[in-house]
C-alpha cells in the first residue's frame, strides 16, 4: 500500500515544519500563561490566600496545558528524530534543568493545599516558581543557542557529538532570548490573570504583565537588531537543494553567513507580518493592561507570542539546527525528517486527532470559566489548589 | 555492568522508569475503578457512591500527578541519553508516542481537571462522562506506550535504509498491530486493574480491622474484588501468551528465564528452583517439573525448545553474516550515489542481521575478519546474566498466582453479610488484605525487569546493541542527572507516600461525624445502613 505517494515528500516536510510551529505556539501559548502565573506568583500573591487565587485560575486546566510539551517531544522525535536526539543530548544538562523544574510543578499543584502548614505552603510556593521561571529562561536560551549555531559534529553514521559546555550555552545573546522568553510569558501570565482573577491579584497580574509586556518588546527589538547587524551570523545551503533528497543532513553543504538570518525577509517582504505581530500583540497586551479589555488584551499577548516564535522559524527557514562548527552537519527541513512514510502516517493522526482535541478543550475550558477570587477559594477551601 | 557512559545511562533509565511505573498501575486500574463507582452512582443515585468516587478520587490524585510528572522524564530521556538509538529507529519509535500524547495524554490531562473541579459544575452525566475520558485516556495511553515498547522486543515493519543510515517503516500496520505488543498491552492494563484492585480491597480491609466507614469500606471490597478477579485471571493468562510470543521471538529471553542451557527433548520441564552458574553454562542445581514449560511455550508435546548453548550457535551464523552486511554498508555510506548496484543488493539480502555486526564491533575493528574466538566471545555477550531473570520470572509468577487466589477468597466473601463475618471471625484474612497491598507493584516491577533486561544486550531485540545506542556524554553529566534524579525522587516518594498514608488515615467523608475517631469495635456487628 502506497497511499503516503498521494502528498509529496517535500510538502510534507513543509507541512511538518509548520506543524512544529504549531505544537510549540500551542505550548507556549497555551501552558505559557500557566508558566507566566508560576513565575509571577511570588509578586502577585501576598497572603496564602491571593496565592490561592492566583493559582486556581489555573489550577483545573495546567495539565492539559502541559500536555503539549509532552505531545511537541514526541512529535518532534517522531517526525524530526535527528533534531530530537541531537538537540535533547546535546542541550543535556540544561534539559535536565527543565525536567526538575518541570517536574517539580506538577507536584507542587496537587500537593501545595493538602496540609494547612504556612511552611509547607510556602516550599511548593517556591517549587511553583521555579518549575515555570526556569523552564521558561532555559527554553529562550536555548532557541538563542539556536539561532547562534550549535557546537555539534556528525560522523558519517550519524552519530553525533557535542563540542559545547553547559556554561557555553549562556552567551550574552542566548540569556537576552531567555529574558524575552521570560518576559513574553510574564506578560501572557499577567495578561491571563488579569481577567480570570478577581481583586488585588489581578491588578498586581496587570501591572507586572505591563512591565513585562514592555521587556518583551524591547528585547525582542533589541534580539532584531543584533541579527539584522551581523551580530548573530546566519547559514546558507550551498549544494543544490532538492526537496525530496533523503533525511541525511550530510548529503548537502552549508556556509556560515552574515547576515543570512535576513535573507528570507528580503526574498518574501510578507514574512515581516511574522516580527510585526510580535510588537503589535504586545504594544495591544500593553494597552489592554491598561484599559481593561481582558478578552482582547488576552487575544493580543496571544499574538505576540505567536509573533514572536513564527519570527524565528521563518528567519531561519530551511535551518532547524545550525551546527557552528561543522555547517554541512547543520539539521535542515529537508535533510532531517522522518521518512515520506511516517510523515504521512503521523499527519492522518494529527488530522484526526487534533481538531478533536481543540474541541474537548475549549469546551473543558467554557465549563470552568468564570473569575477566581478570595470568597471562591473560602467556599471551595477544601477542593480548591 | 560497567559503570561507563552506556552502564549509567541504563542505570538511570532503568531508575527513573521503574520509579515510573509505581505510579502508572495504579492510575491505570484506579481510573476505571473510579469510572464504575460513579457509574453506579448515576444509575442508582445512592450519595455514597458519589462520596467513593471522591475519596478514592482524592488517593488516585495524590499518586496521579506523580505519574505524569514521572512521565516526563520518560518522554524526554531517549533524546537524552540515547541520542543514537533516537537518530536510529525515531522514525519508527518516534510516532506511537507522538499518537500517546495526541489520543490518549490530552484527553486524560484534560479531563482530570474537569474530574476534580466539575462536581459542581457539570450534570451527573457529563462528569460521568469526564471520568470514564480519564480512564480511556489512561489506558489507551498504555496502548500506545506498549506498542513502542513491543516494538523493541520484535521489531516489525521496519527496515534500514543506508542512505538515511537509519531504520524506517515498511508497514506503520504490522507496527500496530504486532502480536507481542497486543499481548503485552492487555498483560500490562490488566497488572493495573490488579494493583488498583489490592489497593482498594487493602485499605478497607484496614478499615474493616478498625471499624471505620464501612459502608464505605464493604462497597469498596465489592467492587474492586469482582474487578480484581477477573483481571487476575487475565493477567495470568495473557502473560501465558506473551511466554508464547516470547518462544515465537525472544527464544533467548525465554531460555534466560528458564535457566535452560541445554534444548531438551520436547515437552521441556519447567525449572521451579534452579541455582545458574553463568561461567560453567550449567545449573549447579535445579527441581523440575516436568512438561509444564514445553506445554506454555509452545503449546504441543512435540516442539522443542532451544537451549542457550544452542541459540548462542545460531546467532554465531547472524554475526558472520551481519559482518557482510556492515561491510557493504560502509561502501554504500561512502560512496552513496554511486556504489556498485550489487553491494546494495548485498546489503539488502544481510541487513536483517545488521545489528549483530555491532555486537562484533565490541570485540574487533574489522568484522570481516574476525577470528573464531571474537565471534564466541560476540556471541556470548548476546546472553543476558540468568539467575536474576530465572529469579524475577518466578516471584512474579507466584505473586501472579497469589493475586487469584486472593481475589477469589474476597470475591467470596464480598457480599455484606460475610463481610461482617470476616471482619469478626476471621480478622487475619483482612490483616493479609493490608500487608498485600505492596505485592502487585513487586510484581510489576519484577515484569519489567524480565521485560527488559532479558532483551539485554539489544535495545531492539535483533537490530541495535544498546551499547551502541548511548549519547556522546561524559561520565560526569550522566552521574550528575543520576544524583539529580535520586535525589528528587525520592524526596517525592517520602512526600507521596505521606500524603497517602495522611489521607487514608484521614478517611472518606461519609457522612458522619465520628469517622475520625477510632469508633465502635467491629463486634457489635454491621452498621445500619447508611442513609441513601
Amino acid at each position: 500500500m502506497i497511499l503516503y505517494e498521494l502528498i509529496d515528500y517535500s510538502t510534507l516536510k513543509m507541512i511538518w515544519w509548520l506543524l512544529l510551529g504549531v505544537l510549540l505556539i500551542g505550548f507556549a501559548v497555551t501552558d505559557g500563561f500557566d508558566m507566566g502565573v508560576g513565575a509571577l506568583l511570588p509578586f502577585v500573591g501576598e497572603t496564602d490566600v491571593e496565592r490561592r487565587v492566583a493559582i486556581n485560575t489555573i489550577g483545573a486546566t495546567w495539565e492539559g496545558n502541559q500536555v503539549w510539551f509532552i505531545l511537541g517531544g514526541g512529535a518532534i522525535f517522531a517526525a524530526w528524530p535527528p533534531l530530537y536526539a541531537i538537540s535533547f543530548s546535546g542541550f543535556y544538562l540544561a534539559m535536565f534543568v527543565v525536567l526538575a523544574a518541570m517536574i517539580l510543578r506538577p507536584v507542587a499543584f496537587k500537593y501545595r493545599s493538602k496540609r494547612p502548614d504556612p511552611e509547607w505552603r510556602n516550599r511548593w510556593d517556591w517549587a511553583l516558581f521555579t518549575g515555570s521561571f526556569v523552564p521558561a529562561l532555559v527554553f529562550g536560551v536555548a532557541v538563542g543557542n539556536v539561532l547562534l549555531g550549535v557546537p555539534f559534529t556528525l560522523d558519517p553514521d550519524l552519530r553525533m557529538t557535542y563540542e559545547g559546555s553547559f556554561f557555553g550555552l549562556f552567551s550574552p545573546f542566548s540569556l537576552l532570548c531567555g529574558l524575552l522568553s521570560v518576559c513574553m510569558l510574564v506578560m501572557h501570565g499577567g495578561a491571563w490573570l488579569g481577567m480570570r482573577a478577581g481583586g488585588v491579584v489581578a491588578e498586581r497580574g496587570r501591572r507586572y504583565g505591563s512591565f513585562a509586556a514592555i521587556g518583551a518588546i524591547v528585547l525582542f527589538g533589541l534580539g532584531g537588531f543584533l541579527i539584522a547587524n551581523g551580530f548573530v551570523d546566519g547559514q546558507r545551503i550551498t549544494s543544490d537543494i532538492d526537496p525530496n533528497m533523503p533525511a541525511n543532513p550530510l548529503w548537502k553543504t552549508a556556509v556560515i553567513e552574515d547576515g543570512a538570518w535576513m535573507a528570507n525577509y528580503a526574498a518574501h517582504p510578507i514574512l515581516w507580518l511574522a516580527p510585526a505581530l510580535g510588537f503589535l500583540g504586545a504594544f495591544g497586551a500593553l494597552v489592554g493592561l491598561q484599559t481593561r479589555y481582558e478578552k482582547l488584551t488576552f487575544l493580543c499577548s496571544k499574538l505576540s507570542v505567536f509573533g514572536i516564535i513564527s519570527t524565528v522559524g521563518v528567519s531561519m527557514f530551511p535551518f532547524l539546527l545550525p551546527s557552528s562548527v561543522q555547517p554541512d552537519a547543520s539539521l535542515t527541513v529537508w535533510d532531517s525528517a522522518s521518512s515520506h512514510a511516517t510523515l504521512f502516517n503521523m499527519l492522518v493522526a494529527t488530522i484526526i486527532f487534533l481538531p478533536i482535541i481543540l474541541v474537548y478543550t475549549a469546551w473543558v475550558y467554557k465549563v470552568l470559566w468564570g473569575k477566581v477570587d478570595e470568597k471562591t477559594i473560602e467556599r471551595d477551601n477544601e477542593t480548591a489548589y | 555492568m560497567e559503570l561507563d557512559v552506556v552502564g549509567l545511562s541504563r542505570l538511570q533509565f532503568a531508575m527513573t522508569a521503574l520509579y515510573h511505573f509505581l505510579f502508572v498501575p495504579l492510575t491505570i486500574g484506579l481510573s476505571i475503578l473510579l469510572a464504575t463507582m460513579e457509574t453506579v452512582y448515576v444509575m442508582t443515585g445512592r450519595e455514597i457512591w458519589k462520596r467513593m468516587v471522591k475519596f478514592w478520587g482524592t488517593l488516585f490524585g495524590i499518586n496521579f500527578v506523580l505519574g505524569v510528572a514521572t512521565g516526563l522524564t520518560m518522554e524526554f530521556q531517549f533524546g537524552m541519553n540515547w541520542a543514537y538509538f533516537s537518530q536510529y529507529v525515531g522514525d519508527v519509535f518516534g510516532a506511537p508516542l507522538a499518537i500517546e500524547g495526541l489520543m490518549a495524554f490530552f484527553l486524560e490531562a484534560t479531563f482530570v481537571g474537569l474530574f476534580f473541579f466539575g462536581w459542581d459544575k457539570l450534570t451527573k452525566r457529563q462528569h460521568l462522562a469526564a471520568t470514564w475520558a480519564v480512564a480511556f485516556g489512561t489506558n489507551f495511553s498504555a496502548l500506545w506506550i506498549l506498542i513502542a515498547n513491543g516494538w523493541m522486543q520484535h521489531p516489525v515493519g521496519a527496515m534500514f535504509n543506508p542512505d538515511t543510515m537509519r531504520m524506517e517503516v515498511t508497514s506503520f500496520f504490522e507496527v500496530l498491530f504486532n502480536p507481542v505488543a497486543q499481548a503485552k498491552f492487555v498483560h500490562t492494563v490488566s497488572a493495573g486493574y490488579v494493583t488498583a484492585s489490592m489497593f482498594v480491597i487493602g485499605v478497607s480491609a484496614w478499615y474493616m480491622l478498625k471499624g471505620w466507614h464501612i459502608a464505605i469500606a464493604k462497597r469498596s471490597i465489592a467492587v474492586a474484588s469482582a474487578f480484581g478477579f477477573a483481571s487476575a485471571l487475565s493477567v495470568v493468562v495473557l502473560g501465558d501468551e506473551s511466554g508464547y510470543e516470547a518462544n515465537l521471538n525472544q527464544k533467548m529471553k525465554l531460555a534466560t528465564i528458564e535457566a535452560m542451557w541445554e534444548t531438551e527433548p520436547a515437552p521441556a520441564a519447567f525449572n521451579v528452583v534452579a541455582l545458574p552458574d553463568q561461567a560453567k553454562r550449567e545449573n549447579l542445581f535445579a527441581i523440575e517439573v516436568p512438561y509444564v514449560m514445553g506445554l506454555i511455550a509452545t503449546r504441543s508435546l512435540t516442539e522443542e525448545i532451544p537451549g542457550i548453548n544452542e541459540l548462542v550457535e545460531e546467532s554465531k551464523d547472524r554475526i558472520r553474516q551481519g559482518a557482510i552486511a556492515w561491510d557493504a554498508l560502509q561502501k554504500i555510506r561512502d560512496n552513496p550515489k554511486d556504489v556498485d548496484p550489487a553491494v546494495r543488493d548485498t546489503f539488502v539480502q544481510n541487513q536483517h542481521t545488521l545489528g549483530y555486526a555491532y555486537l562484533l564491533l565490541s570485540f574487533t575493528d574489522d568484522p570481516l575478519n574476525a577470528t573464531n574466538e571474537q565471534i564466541d566471545a560476540a556471541a556470548w555477550s548476546a546472553v543476558p546474566e540468568v539467575w536474576p531473570m530465572f529469579y524475577a520470572f518466578r516471584i512474579m509468577v507466584a505473586c501472579g498466582m497469589f493475586f487469584i487466589l486472593f481475589t477469589a477468597v474476597f470475591f467470596y466473601y464480598s457480599s455484606s453479610a460475610k463481610l461482617d463475618r470476616l471482619a469478626k471471625d476471621r480478622r487475619w484474612i483482612l490483616h493479609i488484605a493490608v500487608w498485600s497491598i505492596p505485592l502487585p507493584w513487586i510484581a510489576s516491577e519484577m515484569g519489567w525487569f524480565v521485560a527488559e533486561y532479558g532483551r539485554q544486550p539489544w535495545i531492539i531485540e535483533g537490530m541495535l546493541p544498546t551499547s551502541a545506542a548511548a549519547s556522546n556524554l561524559s561520565v560526569t553529566e550522566v552521574l550528575l542527572t543520576l544524583a539529580g534524579f535520586i535525589a528528587l525522587y525520592s524526596t517525592l516518594l517520602v512526600i507521596e507516600i505521606t500524603l497517602m498514608l495522611k489521607n487514608i488515615r484521614k478517611g472518606p467523608d461519609d457522612g458522619r461525624t465520628e469517622s475520625h475517631e477510632p469508633a465502635r469495635p467491629v463486634s457489635t456487628g454491621a452498621m445500619p445502613a447508611p442513609a441513601e
